[in-house]
């Protein structure tokens, strides 16, 4: 049973699992997947890239985030049939760009970033799930953030 | 200014002589930038690299008057403390449980190019002029002046200059000898000096009972355990966060500080205080007295407004900083985020928040509307704080002890610390943002695992709201983690809610 005090202006009460078993009769606004004011994910309500979708980390403001966005722009629209076998070019631009400055972009043969903290999963401003991210080869990352839903930031439990 | 260019943004295009000058005869603060940041810290960092996602081949000059490049300060208070790395002081790295360590820097050296290059650099970046400070901007001419008399002009500008530690009165008087053993907290250079003080001294004395000053003390406890540091934390209020948690909340967290090594003493006002025979005495006005050899002044963060005259910007009188709008404007070409903007929130009114979080999200939200999105602050920011590993909470909104709270507790296991809740989750260490975080997908209930209830485990887990008008303005989310997404869910509805238990009933506290 829950137990209820009221210390002043401040009530505290005390539940078991019991008691919040049943669901929650407490009623939230429907969320406007269009809301401007909103932060999306990575693919905003137009179709296009969120380019500042905290899930990239810092991939598409660095020193290779021309390349990046360029790679991973033509890889989002191609309708290859192997979809982005259009865009290697692009790709192979991106990583030319990423081996100059490995201290920012770990290659494929290290196990862990030293110091930069470019690739998503170890930005200190961004918060990815997928841990594997920062060994992966940049096409490969690039890959794996498309993979990730595009985020309903609106609070589901 | 044109239609394909509606923002004015002059993205250089080198005129001849810079072509053919080599990069050494190039000035070294560049003459112009297209965007440039004022303050060297989260907030900038944070806008840097919005601008640079949104604008292509952005140019971003960042001026701190720091030496070191932009890092993140929370690990200064925690993390870094807790640290078995001898070299932590000068890495300034640190492991966090799940194993994943990371710098305090957001960015290496190689990151940035040099404000030298800042104009010519194929596809632009972020330059970094450190050791400068702005001391004028002329809003009509768009340009700055540093304090070597080198001018700046620019299209955009971002005043993020944060903010200075307060101090007490009674130690700006207390002359030289006590002033040199005072530290007030901020900087890298304030988490190395005082690191070294507490591995020499026998006692230190932590003036202040908020955030800052109780991270500091569970810090300095802790080590007081293998060291015979003597560490005390003395503040006005009735215990721990007094200003934030609700007094039977600040009850018992006073009670765990004082059980990580620290000898706390409330309802506790400074008098004055004098050195005498190789200690700092400190004479409280009810008498006591405290013999200690290093003062930390955690007393408050005074926002740097020092441009306001000569930019013409607003101050506010109320709770202090930059005056902006809720686009974060303060006037044409200049926006303010950070610690020192005082900005105006459409859900939760005019305020200004000095944490971590939200420099990230004013930041990024500057940087957004700096490239023309005009978009009002919206994404409620968050904060948090760890008395040690196995007490910790999250919180967003307006938290303030004076509102009416209405708290809901289930019991704590094992299972409800920090330490569990990043090994469980993998998903990074406390310091980071959790504005970043991906919404994570559905968490297995696990049930907590059945206990006998114990002396002092009554407030173990839950969530605590705070109201104004009937209407949750903050929520606190006491020991239960990765909740954050429904606690910003409430607050942005903003409704009334007529019974808070089945509002809490979302949030399933008893489950991991």
């Amino acid at each position: 049973m829950s137990y209820c005090r009221q210390e002043g202006k401040d009530r505290v009460i005390f539940v078991t699992k019991e008691d919040h078993e049943a669901p929650s009769n407490a009623e939230l606004i429907a969320d406007d997947p269009n809301d401007p004011y909103e932060d999306h994910g990575l693919i905003l309500p137009s179709g296009e890239i969120n380019w500042n979708c905290p899930c990239l980390g810092g991939m598409a403001s660095g020193p290779c985030g021309e390349q990046f966005k360029s790679a991973f722009s033509c890889f989002h629209y191609s309708t290859e049939e192997v979809k982005g076998s259009d865009c290697v070019d692009k790709f192979r631009s991106m990583q030319e760009c990423m081996q100059r400055y490995p201290e920012l972009y770990p290659q494929e043969d290290e196990s862990a970033p030293q110091g930069g903290d470019e690739t998503p999963s170890t930005d200190p401003l961004a918060h990815i799930q997928d841990s594997d991210q920062g060994s992966a080869s940049a096409p490969e990352a690039v890959l794996a953030s498309e993979d990730m839903s595009s985020t309903d930031h609106s609070a589901t439990s | 200014r044109s239609e394909s260019n509606p923002l004015g943004i002059q993205h250089e295009r080198p005129n001849a002589a810079a072509m053919e000058a080599p990069v050494d005869a190039l000035p070294e603060i560049p003459a112009h930038a297209p965007y440039l940041l004022i303050g060297g810290g989260t907030a900038s960092f944070a806008a840097a690299r919005s601008i640079r996602a949104r604008d292509p081949g952005a140019r971003v000059l960042i001026v701190s008057d720091e030496s070191d490049l932009p890092y993140m300060r929370p690990p200064l208070s925690k993390e870094l403390w807790f640290s078995d790395d001898p070299n932590v002081t000068d890495t300034l790295r640190f492991k966090q449980w799940n194993g994943k360590e990371r710098s305090i820097y957001f960015q290496p050296p190689s990151f940035y190019v040099s404000p030298q290059e800042l104009p010519r650099v194929e596809n632009g970046g972020v330059a970094v002029l450190t050791g400068k400070k702005v001391v004028h901007v002329d809003v009509r001419g768009n340009k700055v002046r540093l304090n070597d008399d080198s001018e700046i002009s620019y299209d955009k500008c971002l005043v993020a200059t944060g903010g200075t530690p307060r101090n007490l009165q009674v130690i700006e008087r207390a002359g030289e000898e006590v002033q040199k053993r005072t530290t007030l907290f901020r900087k890298i250079e304030d988490f190395r000096s005082l690191e070294k003080i507490s591995r020499e001294v026998k006692s230190v004395t932590i003036i202040g009972g908020g955030f800052l000053g109780s991270e500091l003390a569970c810090a300095m406890g802790r080590r007081s355990n293998e060291s015979s540091l003597e560490v005390i934390q003395i503040f006005p209020e009735k215990g721990n966060m007094g200003k934030v948690l609700p007094e039977y909340l600040s009850n018992w967290t006073t009670e765990k500080v004082t059980k990580e090594g620290v000898n706390v003493m409330t309802e506790a006002v400074v008098k004055n205080v004098s050195y005498q025979d190789g200690k700092v005495v400190i004479k409280l006005k009810d008498g006591r007295v405290v013999k200690t050899d290093h003062i930390v002044a955690a007393v408050g963060l005074e926002p740097n407004v020092e441009l306001a005259k000569s930019a013409g910007l607003e101050v506010d009188s109320d709770f202090g900083g930059y005056r902006v709008n809720a686009e974060l404007q303060a006037r044409a070409n200049i926006w303010v985020a950070g610690d020192a903007a005082c900005f105006y929130d459409i859900r939760l009114g005019r305020r200004r928040v000095e944490h971590h979080d939200h420099a990230v999200v004013s930041g990024r939200l500057a940087g957004e509307n700096m490239t023309g999105a005009n978009k009002p602050y919206w994404h409620q920011s968050m904060f948090w704080s760890d008395l040690g590993p196995d007490v910790g909470y999250e919180a967003i909104g307006i938290v303030d002890s004076s509102l009416p709270t209405v708290g809901v507790f289930a019991k704590a296991t094992a299972k409800d610390t920090p330490k569990a809740a990043t090994e469980q989750s993998g998903t990074g260490i406390r310091s980071e943002s959790e504005t970043e975080a991906v919404a994570s997908s559905e968490v297995t209930p696990v049930a907590a695992a059945p206990r006998e209830p114990q002396q002092g485990e009554e407030y173990g887990k839950g969530v605590i709201f705070y109201l104004r008008d009937k209407v949750v303005v903050g929520i606190i989310l006491w020991n239960v983690f990765n909740r954050m997404p429904i606690a910003r869910k409430i607050i942005k509805d903003g409704e009334e809610h007529a019974d808070l238990n089945e509002v809490a009933k979302l949030f399933n506290i008893h489950e991991d």
